[in-house]
Formats: structure tokens, sequence, C-alpha cells
């Protein structure tokens, strides 16, 4: 007897739920060829123009420069502070760490536009004008989390014995660490290289609040979003960047299962 | 402190991290109360103590409209995320077997540009939009809908789409926990699916929408970009109010003042949240 077969409704309602979520995403590259500057049906002709007028305008050269500076300044300085922290949290039992763990996610669950006023008031009392500057200061505060809960799980099945061994052989505790223990947790370092440079680069509230007269790229798009004769080339320009943080979290998802992997074969 | 110890090596390599975060969350409160008690004369801040703004956010009808409202759709936004991303969670956990694809198609539409996805549910909403031109095109209307852009309920829209991983993620998590033996015994002792599910399942994945709640609650109440695009006047809320008072208004003590009072108001809510949650956790245990 065969079972009666029953149309899946979970299954069809994941599809449509997925068709939801890339519903606005995949609408800015739809529309970005499209020959005309209103974004509705029925579509006009095809075309590339809006895309070949990206490269002549400067103010989007330079905000683009300023994104990937603070950017990459970022990424560096939160997965180094995310490094060492997560290393404690997974190796070392001490009073004090579940408060630190506690404070480090904290950045997580404050309302944005909170954390960019305050800073903004406490920097400004502190003489630092907005600039550059001020937005990583800032960025670094957000990326964090991300940066410590990669290396954690990074950190999470990383086999002791075998900086003991390198002990044993006679390595000190940094040859230790460049030898043994950065070559095993490198791709997490690399994965949280790449998200927190994710989060840094998409971040737009802090930059409202922090950049003063170098606008970041979100804070370029904010500004060029209210001229309807704009668009086309904000659409352009949105469908270059969903496509390069794609490639950007798909690197960064190859090095995080790369480092769990490794993790677990040297176990 | 001896750098051999554990203790100490612990605490010396959480510690920049730790101070960081903790430094830039101390320091910027403390100088945001200072100002919350000072006052401003459009450039000139006087610094003279004064219960004036707490007086002028507690008593002006805009602010408790523009807060009242920030709660309102917060609440609005959580209750209908979980409620979507519940079935996804549950099917992912339960009922395929390709779970990392599934995690990794819901995840990457949020790490394309935020502020992008927002524009673009205005350009699928607006009175030109696509979503009318698409409806007219097919004949199922005659004039374009009015109702979709400029309120609240593009606001809940755009940012239940924008949180959804933040549900799911959780309650995958907490449902992918549960020992499935204890699902074969509800069978086996009788319960029907539905019996099961009520009984074992959803209380076991409370956890999980507690979790996801929480982190879409809190910053949404402080969502900047959503209500400025997609709100209009009757979507605006309490982060676009503060924005004005640090811009254009320059009125720093009265923004100052409500920063604070939007963080005691979010703080409240959301113990106020875990509290119950957790008694009726317990209760269906």
């Amino acid at each position: 007897m065969s079972k009666p077969v029953r149309f899946p409704w979970l299954l069809a309602y994941a599809v449509a739920y997925l068709a939801f979520l890339y519903l606005p995403v995949l609408l800015l590259p739809l529309f970005s060829f499209n020959d005309g500057t209103i974004v509705a049906f029925p579509m006009k002709g095809f075309t590339l123009k809006w895309y070949a007028q990206l490269g002549a305008q400067d103010t989007l050269l330079q905000a683009m420069a300023n994104s990937l500076i603070v950017g990459a300044v970022t990424a560096l300085v939160a997965t180094s502070l995310g490094l060492f922290a997560a290393r404690a949290y997974v190796r070392y039992r001490f009073k004090g760490r579940e408060l630190s763990e506690g404070l480090v996610m904290l950045p997580l669950v404050i309302p944005g536009i909170i954390v960019a006023s305050s800073m903004l008031v406490l920097f400004i009392s502190l003489g630092l004008k907005p600039s550059l500057t001020t937005v990583i200061l800032g960025h670094v505060f957000v990326a964090l989390p991300f940066a410590v809960s990669i290396m954690k799980s990074a950190f999470d099945d990383f086999d002791q014995s075998l900086e003991e061994a390198a002990f044993d052989l006679g390595e000190s505790v940094i040859g230790t660490f460049r030898r043994v223990t950065l070559p095993i947790v490198a791709p997490g370092i690399v994965a949280s290289l790449l998200v927190t440079f994710t989060v840094s680069f998409d971040e737009f509230v802090l930059a409202f609040f922090l950049s003063g007269n170098q606008p970041t790229l979100p804070v370029y798009i904010w500004s060029q979003i209210r001229f309807p004769a704009k668009l086309p080339n904000t659409l352009a320009l949105g469908s270059l960047l969903l496509l390069a943080s794609v490639l950007l979290l798909l690197t960064a998802e190859y090095f995080r299962r790369r480092s769990t992997k490794s993790a677990a074969t040297s176990a | 402190m001896h750098l051999r110890t554990e203790a100490g090596k612990g605490l010396a390599l959480s510690a920049p991290a730790s101070l960081y975060v903790g430094l830039l969350v101390a320091a910027p409160l403390g100088i945001l109360v200072a100002y919350s008690f000072w006052t401003q004369t459009y450039v000139e801040v006087d610094r003279t103590l004064t219960w004036a703004n707490y007086l002028e956010a507690a008593t002006d009808p805009l602010v408790r409209h523009l807060m009242l409202r920030s709660i309102a759709i917060a609440g609005a936004v959580t209750a209908a995320t979980v409620a979507l991303a519940y079935p996804i969670a549950y099917f992912i956990a339960f009922r395929t077997r390709k779970k990392t694809l599934w995690l990794l198609l819901i995840t990457i539409p949020f790490w394309s540009s935020y502020l992008l996805r927002v524009f673009s549910w205005k350009l699928i909403l607006g009175f030109n939009g696509v979503m009318n031109s698409a409806l007219l095109s097919l004949g199922l209307i005659d004039e374009p809908l009015t109702f979709l852009l400029y309120n609240e309920f593009a606001v809940v829209l755009t940012l239940a789409h924008a949180w959804a991983p933040f549900a799911i993620l959780p309650i995958y998590v907490s449902l992918q926990k549960i020992d499935r033996a204890l699902l074969e015994a509800a069978t086996d002792l009788g319960c029907s699916k539905l019996e099961r599910f009520c009984r074992v399942t959803l209380p076991l994945s409370v956890p999980g929408i507690i979790a996801g709640s929480l982190i879409i609650f809190i910053p949404t109440v402080g969502d900047y970009v959503t209500p400025s695009l997609v709100g209009g006047s009757q979507g605006k809320m309490v982060a676009n109010l503060i924005q004005v008072q640090f811009g254009p208004a320059n009125n720093w003590p009265l923004g100052a003042t409500l920063s604070l009072a939007a963080m005691a108001a979010v703080g409240c809510v959301a113990l106020l949240f875990v509290i119950l949650a957790t008694a009726l956790g317990r209760r269906i245990r």
C-alpha cells in the first residue's frame, strides 16, 4: 500500500519566503539594465550606460576609497582584538570571563541611533572632529561581536595537545603561536576579516553621524537616493555592491568551513 | 596579576577588547547623561544643571507619540518576523536534509546593502512603483494602490524583511537541539501531530523565540533608515526625532535626553518581555 502523496505545504511556504527575501535584492540588478529612469513595468530596452557612467563620478570614487580604507582598518583592528579575546574565552577559565564576553557582545543590541549619537557627543567633547578616524573607532565597536564569535568558533575545536607538543619540543610561546596556533586558525581569521570588512562597508547610521565631510559609500548613496535623476546610477552601483558582497561572503564561508574542517582533522 | 596563571593570561588576552567596548559604552553614556541636564541656545551650551529636557521629553505630546509608536512598530515587527520565520526554521530543522544550503540561501540577501534593500522596498511599494505597475499591467487593479507606501505597514514589512535571518537562525538552533527521541516518545504515548507540536516542539523552542525577539526588538526601536525612507509622516519613529536634534535643530541636550529615554524604554520593554516569556515557558513545561 502506498501512502497518499501529500502536498508539501512547508516546502511551498519556504520557497515563497525565499522569493520574498530575494525580491528587493534582485530588483536592483534587474532595473539597473533598464533603458529608462523609472522603476516600473513594463521595462524599456536593455542598456549598460548606467554602469559606464559610474567610473566618471569623482565623489563616488572618493566615497568608495573612504569606505575601503575604513573597512580595511576596521577589519584588521576588530579581528586582532577578537582573536585575542576569543582565545581567552575558549582557552582560559578566569574571573570576569562571562562579564567580558557579555560586554563584547553588547554592541549587537544597542540601537544604532543611540550608539551614533552618544559617540558623536563623546568625540566632540574630546576634541575629535568627525572624520574617517571617528568612523573607524565606531565601526570597530560594531564589528567586534562578529569577529569574536567567528574567532570563538575557530578556536572551539582546536586541539590543545598540539600546542603542548610544541612546548615540549622546545618552542617558545610566541613561536608556538606563530607556527602551530596561527596556521590552524588562519581560515577563521580570514573569515573574520571578510565579515568585519563587510559589516563596516555596509554600516550607515554611525558613518552618517561621524564621517563629517568624508562620506563613506553608504553615506554617499544616502545623498544620492533623494534625486530621481540619479536613480539608475544608484541601481547600477547597488548591483555591483551586491555582487561584491556575495562574492566576499561566499569566500568567507569557504574559509570558515575550512577552519572547522582543519580543526576537526587535527583533533 | 601574574601572567603565568590561567586567570592572568585570560584577563590579559581579553582586556583590550572588553576595555574598548566598555570605554565606548561607559564614556559616551556619562557624557550623554551630563548633556541631558544642560541646555543649548543654538550654538552656546549652557552648563547650568536643569531638568528642563526631561520635563520637555515627558510632557511633549510629539515625543510621547513617537516613543509609543516606535515601541508599537518594533513590537509588530518582532511579532511578524518571528511568526513568518518560525515555519522556515521548522522546515530547515525537520523537513530538509540540505540544511546548510537553506541557511546560506537565507543569509545571502541579508549581506547586501541594508540601505539599498530598504530603498528597494520604496521602489516596490511606491505610487508608480513595481507593485502597482505590475498589478495594473496584469489588469488586477484599475488605479494605483496608495496604501502601500509611507505608513506603518510599509515600515513593518520592510523591517520584517530586513530582520528575517535574526529570527530564523536562533529558532532553527533551538529546534535543531531538540532530542528527536522526545518526539518519538510523544507519538508513542499517543500524541497527535498537533499535540506533539504544541506540547513538545513549541515549548522547547521558546529560548530561540526569546533570543530572536530581543535581537529584533531592541535595534528596531532605534531604527533610522527605514522610517525615513518608507515611513512617510505616519511612520516616523523616535530615531528620526533624535537625528533632528543632533542635526538640523542643533539641540544636543534634548537629543541626549531622548536617546537616554529611548534606551530606558527599550530596556524596560525587553526586561518585561524576558520575564513574561520565562514565566510562560515555565508554565508550558
